[in-house]
This record gives structure tokens, sequence and C-alpha cells, in this order.
């Protein structure tokens, strides 16, 4: 259990700037009162991030990745989402070793 | 009750895809030259993912810290376009628990709170048995990485850098409201590639998101919602 003290002060500067980021956006919108265009931006958040998060796998990798993609896509339209994982990597597994690739 | 259950249910797929992330991260911590002790800080504290990997990526003895925090800055901004999302929701909780709530704030602990939203049924019992248990669950997987060692070197030859795609991609199918969804999701998923393409680090992140914001903004994907 060692801990040196520049390690230490990197991990508080790192959580520190982590939480800042995590709270900034809340303090802007919680003051305001959201409706119209700006309630319509927010909505559009979620879905936005999570693909922007995911573009270079499913879209940059190949196309056994993108392929899976909408394989998954497909399984999570109808099936819970642990089957719908399971099923889109036993998908890349496959498309991996049919395709090439990683 | 029920919505503490509902949260580590909810949560449970989502903990079964990420464990191989922890416990390689873990492993790289150690490679990278950490403690067990600042292992187990860093991933408690800081609790990102992605910034958690990039920091040990950039990782020195001793570390350059202006470095490490400007690079987890950068890669952590997406989370204000996630706090202002999920504002509306916790902003009626109380100072201390909204606080709280946002620590705990990691990807898949929002999205998972969002697509709870959409279905009237957030409440702070919920959000808490999914961050807590996420959270418990990524630093347990961590120092479990850090100790076992090289227990998944290489994610990819399974599959397993895939499931986090494959859980997002789930993620996403719950955001879906009409066709009209998909408007702001295509203006993210185009922004984000192009930037990935030609720009270093994870700006496309950043950039994605305002786009399809900007895409939400200009083409509704339900009309205004009557006031509560």
């Amino acid at each position: 259990m060692t801990l040196d003290l520049q390690t230490l002060l990197a991990i508080l500067g790192m959580a520190g700037v982590t939480y800042l980021t995590r709270i900034a956006g809340y303090w802007v919108v919680a003051r305001m009162a959201l409706k119209g265009r700006l309630a319509a931006a927010l909505e559009a958040v979620p879905g936005s991030v999570l693909i922007a998060v995911i573009v270079p796998t499913i879209l940059l990798t190949g196309p056994a990745e993108s392929l899976a993609a909408l394989i998954t896509l497909a399984l999570a339209w109808r099936l819970p989402v642990l089957a719908a994982v399971v099923g889109g990597i036993v998908s890349v597994v496959l498309l991996r070793l049919l395709l090439g690739g990683a | 009750m029920d919505d503490l259950r509902a949260g580590i249910g909810f949560a449970l797929p989502l903990i079964i895809s990420v464990l191989p992330f922890s416990l390689l991260w873990g492993t790289l911590a150690r490679q990278a030259g950490l403690s067990a002790l600042e292992t187990a800080l860093t991933a408690g504290l800081v609790f990102a993912g992605s910034a958690q990997f990039v920091a040990t990526g950039l990782w020195t003895t001793p570390p350059a810290v202006a470095v490490l925090v400007v690079a987890v800055l950068i890669v952590n901004l997406r989370h204000v376009l996630m706090g202002a999302a999920l504002a509306p929701s916790i902003k009626t909780w109380g100072g201390l628990r909204s606080h709280a709530a946002l620590f705990l704030m990691a990807d898949e602990v929002w999205a998972l709170a969002l697509q709870r939203r959409a279905r009237g049924l957030l409440t702070p019992a919920f959000y808490f048995s999914v961050g807590v248990t996420f959270y418990i669950c990524w630093v347990a997987g961590t120092q479990a990485g850090f100790h076992a060692g090289g227990l998944i070197e290489d994610p990819a030859a399974y599959g397993f850098d895939f499931a986090f795609a494959a859980v997002f991609l789930c993620l996403i199918r719950s955001f879906y409201v009409s066709w009209r969804s998909l408007l702001p999701w295509t203006a993210s998923a185009l922004t984000a590639a192009l930037a990935a393409s030609f720009s270093d680090g994870v700006w496309y992140i950043l950039l994605g998101g305002l786009a399809g914001a900007a895409a939400g903004a200009l083409f509704p994907a339900k009309p205004p919602e009557a006031p509560k």
C-alpha cells in the first residue's frame, strides 16, 4: 500500500475536473426553465452522445463491426438487453472470422 | 423497494459487459506503475472508464499532473451535455442528493436513468441502486484486474471489445421516439465519424453530441410537452 504525493495530486486533479464536468451542465440547466427548442435540443442529447461514443467501433473499424452493429440493433428491438448484447458479441466474433479484421 | 430491485436488475447486463474493461484497466494501472491503493483511489474518485484508460496511457513516473488533468478534462467534456440532459429529472431531489447523483453519472448509469425517465419512473431509489451497484462493481473489478494481472489481456480476442458498443446500441434503442429521432442521431454519427477521422483525441464525442442537439432543436422529435 504505497501512495506517492505527486500521484495523489494527479488523482485528485483528475477526480476534480471529472466532477466539474459532471456538475457543469446541471448547474446551467437547473437554473433555467426548459421549453421549446432548448428542451428539444436536450431531448436529442442522450441518443446522440451514445451514438457518437461508439462511432469509431461501428462505423470506422471494418465491415464485421458495422454489420454486427446492425444485427445488435435488430436484436435490441425484440430481445432483452443481455440477450441482444450476447447476440451482438457472437455475431462480431463470427463476422470477424468470415470477413477478417481485429 | 421495487425500485431498488429494478435498479440492480437493469444494471446487471451493463455490469457484465463492463467487467472485462474494469479487469483490463486494473491490469494496465499496475503496468503503468500505480500501487493497489492508487489504483483504487483513481477508480473510486475519478470513476470514468474512458478517462481512466486515457490516463494510464499517458502515465509516467512521476506523473505529469497537468497533462493528465487536461487529457481527462477533454475526455470528460461530454459530461457537460449529459448533466444538462439529466438536470430536469434530478434537480427536485435536493442539493446533496442531486450532487451525489452527478458523482455517479457514468455513461451507463446516465443512460439507464434517462431510459427510466422516458417511462416516467425515475426515482432516487432507482438511480442510486443502479449507480452504487455500478460503482462497487467498477472499483472491485479494477482491483481484481490489478491483483490477477493479465486475466484479460486482449478483450478483442473474444469479441469483448464489442460488448461496450452492443450495450450502447441497446440503450440507444430505448431513446427511439419516432422516425424524427433518427435525424439528430444521423447528424451525430456523421459529425462524429468525420471528427474521429480527421482529428486526434476524443473531440468526436462532444462534436457529435452537439450536432445531434442542434438537429434536435431544428427538428423536434415530439411536440412540446404540456407543463406538468
